[in-house]
């Protein structure tokens, strides 16, 4: 049996309550780290609980610990909660989490955060304890008033209700309700009984809001007295400032302070357009002994090198088996498929720019942004500001998208802020604003990556020997997780534990992670930005290779190696597609990522060199489903973000200066070019699994499979269209 | 500094910004119009549109003293009872929500001039828009929807 090799791979709760726990310095004995890192913060909930608002006129509030930054999720965990309670939800609301990682830990991560497509899933079972409690308390108050047994009230829309005719809102009972003892083990729903979970009822909370120009995003901020800072950031990842000349800038009308802070110099001023004119005016001389001068096509040479045994890496980068089977010693026979694969530097591009208001001093210490993991973010506040992690209060407001920017270990642009509003001083307000060309330039990219792969087929044409080398840049490196745990499980996933390697007999999968200097972070899907890639479109040509059709191919594959739900979401996608239209071309991908299953048909057809994609089927198996329509929408939006990036993303380098500054030069997916995205959902009873991320990775190797057929030329470096 | 007069949404208002001040900053920073969002300061995202004269452009390449003597329309102007405002809503058009404010002033010019767009019009009227999100197919409907419902009713009313 080819499994992953076993006891490296730290999941994303280890990795989050290792960095909490270090970066907060001594851990308590017998204190939990959420608890640790909740001193200091203030717990007081209604009689609800921390998740369930009810006020006196009956009106229902969920607080979502999570942040809702586009994927939709404050209106799935606020259906839970509303499912369990009976509550009327036309009138339900979402309020934001503050930071008390004790009350509000993701259950997956240990600490307060959003990521991992984990939301939904994380949350089930505790909103709908809550949800089932509170309605407890609505049927014993009501019970008590009437002077009936609590079996024969009924709940419904918000109305409590009695046979005998007697019947009470929310409202007329809260006060009542609110005095009961909330159950510890309240019996809940058998999902079958559900009328809100599932349906199309389960619509966002959030799309007035966003639709007149009313919603709060950090950018909207106002505070009284507030100041509005820009950065002049070194040129080069790594440089330092040596010295600067402040007076122009000084002199702009509106700036009020021109100081050094660790990541460069900052502006403060009056407006955010003083702020600019004063940096523009900025003349800093830059130390760039220490910064990385390479050009992304030097690091890529080095990835090449490794694979190829040119080159053999040593120290953090000696390669580390990530999958084994078999006897990899054996030598290939017989028919031999080889591919090699590039994948450039990856920018997020949210739409919002990265920013951040900061109080600090004078007793305060609160930061309101659109924070996705607040729990680092007040731990790494709380170093600057010499403040108990928990006593940094955040107020989470909508973040104009993130797709992994925002959860970042060592808070970047948070902890500028927080030095610049420290140096400010008296809790006055900073604002920080980045500028497009700030958020692009500063790094954070998903990193550049090399696959070599080369696999012999058996007598049957299915792979029998697979050897796979992975060359990539750690992301959990700048993250103190334990040493001698084995490979980043975040460069790796997706390659590893993939269907098609369980039913190869010999399987040797290793990476090797060398260091350079540039900042790289996970990017909406992670690993499967490329390992889907690389499976996916490596199938297709081992497939036509073995004279196999590629849909049959991969049925057999999963049916060798027990992938039941791909095989079900595959046969989903394949039955909704039906034939290409005329003049189109379809190609086939599946990927599992987060607990989630998606197979997609992209049809596609070549538009003077340029392939565009008409129409993408997919089928969707995210356990059961809580919102069919956000799930169409993630998976909409996830094929406009992976389209987008396999289509045109890269960022490059030369001499360490990076080339694309904005959308002019980093260019993205427009209108004209979205494709129509059809969303089929596989009926499951397991429990819900995450959709944000695992639309993303499954259509650039859909599409590159359709180029395949038509041109019988597979794609190896990614994006599809180089700039001229 | 001399003050400048600049009608919006109708009303007159006086700001105090030097003239060559990108319109977007005046808004958001000075009138505190904040629907209008700043994506990329350089004409190429449209999160920043507002209307001049009924037409789109981009405020963050406008400067007020180009604005001044125009009839200029945020988000705020049209009102949250705008057809396209609801068509949003209704198909839940918005994800993140950052660029909606653009699109929809975006959609509403092109409505305004075409009240029955075909799928080459939205494309044309709404390119300059980017949604990170993704949420292109749902505006696209969305504004088939709005123009199939508002027959007869004068839109984006400049």
């Amino acid at each position: 049996m080819n499994a992953p090799a076993k006891g490296f791979t730290p999941s994303r709760r280890d990795v989050l309550v290792v960095t909490a726990a270090t970066a907060g310095g001594a851990l308590l004995v017998g204190c939990s780290p959420a608890t640790l890192l909740s001193i200091g913060a203030k717990t007081d909930f209604g009689a609800f609980g921390p998740f369930i608002k009810i006020a006196p006129d009956g009106a229902v509030t969920v607080i979502s610990k999570h942040i809702e930054f586009g994927q939709g999720n404050h209106a799935g965990l606020a259906a839970i909660a509303a499912e369990e309670l009976d509550a009327d939800w036309d009138k339900v609301k979402v309020e934001q989490a503050p930071a008390i990682a004790k009350v509000y830990q993701n259950i997956g991560m240990g600490v307060q955060g959003t990521g991992g497509s984990s939301a939904i899933a994380n949350s089930w079972m505790q909103l709908r304890q809550a949800g089932a409690a509170a309605r407890a308390m609505f049927v014993q108050a009501a019970a008590a008033r009437w002077s009936v047994p609590a079996g024969e009230v009924t709940v419904k829309n918000g109305v409590v209700g009695h046979a005998s005719g007697k019947s009470a809102t929310f409202g007329e009972l809260v006060a009542d309700a609110a005095k009961i003892k909330p159950p510890e083990n309240p019996t809940l729903k058998d999902p079958k009984a559900f009328t809100l979970i599932g349906t199309d009822r389960v619509r966002r909370k959030d799309s007035a809001a966003k639709s007149t120009g009313t919603a709060r995003y950090t950018q909207d901020v106002h505070l009284p007295n507030m100041l509005t800072a820009m950065v002049a950031h070194a040129p080069r990842f790594g440089g330092k400032v040596k010295s600067f000349d402040d007076k122009a800038a000084r002199a702009v009308p509106g700036v009020v302070d021109v100081f050094k802070i660790p990541s460069g110099v900052a502006v403060v001023a009056s407006s955010t357009w003083a702020a600019r004119q004063g940096r523009d005016a900025l003349k800093v001389d830059w130390d760039d002994a220490k910064a990385e001068r390479r050009s992304s096509d030097e690091i890529m040479a080095q990835y090449h090198a490794i694979a190829s045994g040119q080159q053999t890496p040593d120290g953090e980068a000696k390669w580390q088996v990530f999958q084994t089977g078999g006897d990899p010693a054996q030598p290939m026979s017989g028919t031999v498929v080889e591919a090699a694969y590039d994948f450039p530097f990856l920018a997020h591009a949210t739409m919002e720019p990265m920013n951040c208001v900061a109080e600090i001093g004078g007793g305060k210490h609160k930061l309101t942004f659109g924070s996705q993991i607040p729990t680092v973010d007040q731990l790494n506040t709380g170093k600057i500001a010499g403040a108990l992690p928990g006593s940094v209060e955040i107020e989470t407001l909508f973040a104009g998208g993130s797709f992994g920017r925002r959860a970042n270990f060592q808070s970047d642009y948070v902890s500028e802020c927080v030095h610049i509003a420290k140096h400010v001083g008296d809790g006055r307000p900073v604002k920080l604003v980045w500028t497009r060309e700030d958020d692009m330039t500063a790094g954070y990219y998903r990193p550049m990556v090399h696959h070599a792969v080369k696999v012999s087929l058996g007598a049957d044409g299915f792979p029998a020997h697979w050897r796979h080398r992975l060359v990539t840049q750690s992301i959990m490196k700048g993250s103190p997780i334990p040493a001698g745990k084995g490979p980043d499980a975040t460069a790796v996933e997706g390659a590893m534990g993939s269907p098609y390697l369980k039913a190869t007999p010999i399987v040797d999968g290793q990476v090797s992670l060398p260091p350079a200097g540039v900042p790289v972070l996970w990017w909406r899907s992670v690993g499967a930005t490329h390992t889907a890639f690389v499976m996916e479109h490596t199938i297709d040509q081992l497939a036509r290779k073995a004279g196999k059709d590629p849909v049959e191919y991969r049925r057999a594959l999963y049916q060798k190696a027990k992938a039941d739900r791909h095989l079900a979401a595959l046969n989903l996608a394949v039955e909704k597609a039906g034939k290409a239209a005329d003049g189109w071309t379809q190609g086939v991908a599946v990927h599992e990522s987060f607990g989630t299953v998606v197979a997609q048909v992209a049809e596609v057809k070549l538009d003077g060199g340029v392939p565009k994609v008409g129409r993408v089927v997919c089928a969707v198996d995210c356990g059961l489903a809580i919102s069919p329509d956000q799930i169409a929408a993630q998976m909409e939006g996830g094929v406009c973000y992976g389209l987008s990036a396999a289509l045109y993303g890269q960022i490059t380098m030369k001499n360490g200066i990076v080339d694309q500054k904005n959308f002019d030069a980093y260019r993205v997916l427009r209108m004209s070019e979205a494709p129509t995205v059809e969303t089929y959902i596989v009926p499951s009873a397991n429990k819900p699994s995450g959709i944000g991320e695992p639309g993303v990775p499954v259509i650039a190797p859909a599409v590159a499979n359709a180029l395949l057929a038509i041109s019988g030329k597979p794609t190896l470096s990614l994006p599809f269209v180089k700039p001229a | 500094m001399a003050a400048t007069s600049l009608d919006i949404n109708g009303k007159t208002v006086s700001v105090t910004a030097a003239p060559d001040t990108p319109l977007l900053w005046v808004l958001r920073d000075e009138l505190q119009l904040t629907g209008t969002k700043y994506g990329c300061g350089i004409a190429q995202c449209g999160a920043c549109t507002v209307h001049l004269n009924g037409q789109a452009v981009r405020s963050c390449q406008t400067p007020i003293a180009a604005a001044v003597g125009a009839k200029i329309t945020t988000i705020e102007g049209l009102g949250g009872t705008h057809p396209l405002q609801e068509a949003w809503v209704k198909l839940d058009v918005p994800q993140c929500g950052y660029c909606q404010s653009g699109q929809i002033m975006s959609a509403a010019a092109l409505l305004a001039e075409k009240p029955k767009p075909t799928d080459a019009d939205i494309d044309a009227a709404m390119n300059g828009n980017i949604c990170r999100c993704g949420a292109y197919q749902r505006i696209r409907a969305a504004i088939k929807d709005a123009a199939q419902n508002a027959s007869g009713v004068a839109v984006a009313k400049a």
